[in-house]
């Protein structure tokens, strides 16, 4: 259940599902989305789902948000229909040239470059949202040992294909973008492509990701 | 059967294309959870108002310049145009210039030249041509979003040298004029945010009683406000959680951004307020240096001077 529902401003609904952050909260937020994007409640122009909370635009014209908070609350949830969940590989290349921030990441979480990425590919994750930029996946949990600050002084720009690490999550670059998370590697494969309108993202909320060590041989043949 | 579209061999040549000169309509919905924002034309009256001028669906694709507009040279059959906003233009024809009105068409001959020298005091115009101009959609929409290098033109802004091509010319080109200001304002109407709570009660007071500066640093993405910091006494950062339009955070280190239509879709900064609607198209005009005010506005009223503002919008729009 939405344990609130606020507006934010006029012409969106604010539905706010706690303060945590972990995977069953955010199922529910997905789970939520999943049932207004099949409702097709008129009026709405927008959902973003986020760790725990959902917040939907509508169109101000043709609806209110007196309206639209009464629909969603009478909305039939499908907690038991399982989200569809894909398992994907990334494969990532942590040469020097690439692995940005490994050096900072060391003195930050006192371990050595290895221990970093093994722990970093020993594991798999799960994207708890999309968003910022077109197509960048949020993905969670590393362990607690392994979550450092965001750059003091974001850089101007994080070229495509980064892989990124801030508090418990990691994250992609989908192009390239001004940014502030530590990065510590780069992935040929192109995770959002704007001409493929029915399904732009690779990543999805809801999707497992692993990422697979590549050499820099392996990654300079990948798109051949 | 289906009639396939032959190119009119009409087209306007950018001999300059201006600073930020974009293809812009109503922009794109539903996207926010893949993290592609609306887009559009940030002024949405004076993007249908230039439509309608020209006799154009009210959506169609526009020429969307800030501050500095292009100079285009026209070569084709006779055709009709409107430029929307508070706009300075020459129309130079057969060597004479002319200064233009703005909310007025005008007809365009092969060899005219429209020089948009700049907005006056405001950001966003528009040029309106009257026909179909030849562009590329992405989710049902031309906009270009620069920052996700989505919509017409690769996702990128016109460059000098580059052709507007038409694909067909709207066969009433009548002369028509609207008697239109566009009105400047500083004062701004906001529903408090989410987090309204996260601020001092001095941050509080100060956020409606003392006016902002408009930061250089504004785009289509986003407003940034100085000198009024607003003090947070909660905590910084939120869990990035979903952004809209008109939304102001407060970042540490005070200042206030307000989120306009190329915003990222997630955020993690506390959300001080969300401007109303009925304000949006004034708010994106206010240019860097000018001052902004905030009042705060409850919701029912926001809903009722937005019906009021659409229906002066209608309004508008039927006496052209």
């Amino acid at each position: 259940m939405i344990n609130k529902i606020l507006n934010l401003g006029d012409s969106a609904l604010y539905c706010d599902f706690g303060q945590e952050v972990n995977k069953e909260v955010n199922s529910k937020v997905i789970k939520y989305f999943y049932s207004i994007k099949k409702s097709n409640i008129e009026g709405i122009t927008n959902l973003t789902p986020s760790y725990n909370k959902l917040i939907i635009s509508f169109n101000l014209s043709i609806t209110n948000f007196k309206k639209i908070k009464k629909e969603i609350e009478m909305l039939n949830i499908d907690y038991e229909n399982k989200i569809i969940n894909k398992e994907i590989q990334i494969p990532v290349c942590c040469e020097d040239s690439f692995s940005l921030d490994i050096k900072r990441l060391e003195k930050k979480l006192n371990l050595k470059s290895e221990q970093i990425l093994e722990k970093f590919f020993n594991k798999k994750y799960f994207c708890y949202m999309t968003g910022f930029i077109a197509g960048m996946p949020f993905l969670g949990d590393l362990e607690e040992n392994m979550r450092a600050n965001r750059l003091e002084t974001p850089r101007v720009k994080v070229p495509k294909g980064s892989i990124g690490l801030t508090e418990q999550f990691a994250n992609v670059y989908t192009f390239e973008s001004p940014g502030g998370w530590n990065i510590i590697g780069i992935t040929p494969l192109n995770i959002f492509d704007s001409l493929n309108e029915s399904e732009p993202n690779l990543i999805n909320a809801g999707d497992t990701v692993i990422f697979k060590e590549i050499s820099y041989y392996d990654y300079k043949n990948y798109n051949e | 059967m289906t009639i396939k579209t032959t190119m009119s061999n009409s087209y306007f040549k950018l001999i300059r294309s201006g600073i930020n000169t974009t293809y812009q309509d109503k922009g794109r919905e539903n996207l926010y959870h893949i993290g592609i924002p609306y887009s559009g034309a940030m002024d949405n009256r004076n993007f249908l108002i230039a439509n309608k001028l020209v006799n154009n669906n009210l959506n169609s694709p526009v020429v969307e310049f800030a501050y500095q507009g292009p100079h285009l040279k026209y070569k084709g059959d006779k055709i009709s145009i409107a430029i929307t906003g508070d706009v300075i233009f020459k129309i130079i024809k057969n060597g004479v210039e002319n200064i233009g009105d703005c909310y007025e068409s005008y007809q365009i001959e092969s060899g005219d030249e429209i020089d948009i020298i700049s907005t006056n005091k405001t950001i966003y115009g528009y040029l309106a041509i009257g026909g179909e101009i030849d562009v590329k959609f992405q989710w049902e929409s031309c906009s270009i979003n620069t920052k996700a290098k989505i919509g017409s033109n690769d996702g990128k802004k016109l460059e000098n040298n580059q052709t507007i091509k038409l694909l067909k010319l709207n066969s009433n080109k009548d002369k028509k004029k609207l008697d239109y200001i566009n009105s400047k304002v500083e004062n701004i109407r906001v529903i408090k945010g989410t987090n309204f709570n996260y601020f001092s009660e001095e941050g509080k007071q100060n956020f409606f009683e003392k006016k902002f500066i408009v930061s250089k640093l504004s785009d289509r993405m986003g407003m940034r406000l100085q000198g009024n910091k607003i003090d947070n006494i909660v905590n910084t950062n939120i869990k990035s959680e979903g952004l809209i339009r008109g939304v102001i955070q407060v970042p540490p280190d005070g200042n206030p951004i307000i989120m306009l239509s190329d915003h990222g879709t997630i955020g993690g900064y506390p959300k001080i307020g969300v401007v109303a609607s009925v304000d949006y198209d004034r708010l994106v005009q206010i240019s860097p240096g000018s001052k902004i005010k905030f009042t705060e506005i409850q919701l029912t009223d926001a809903e009722t001077l937005f019906k009021l503002y659409e229906m002066d919008t209608d309004n508008l729009l039927s006496q052209i």
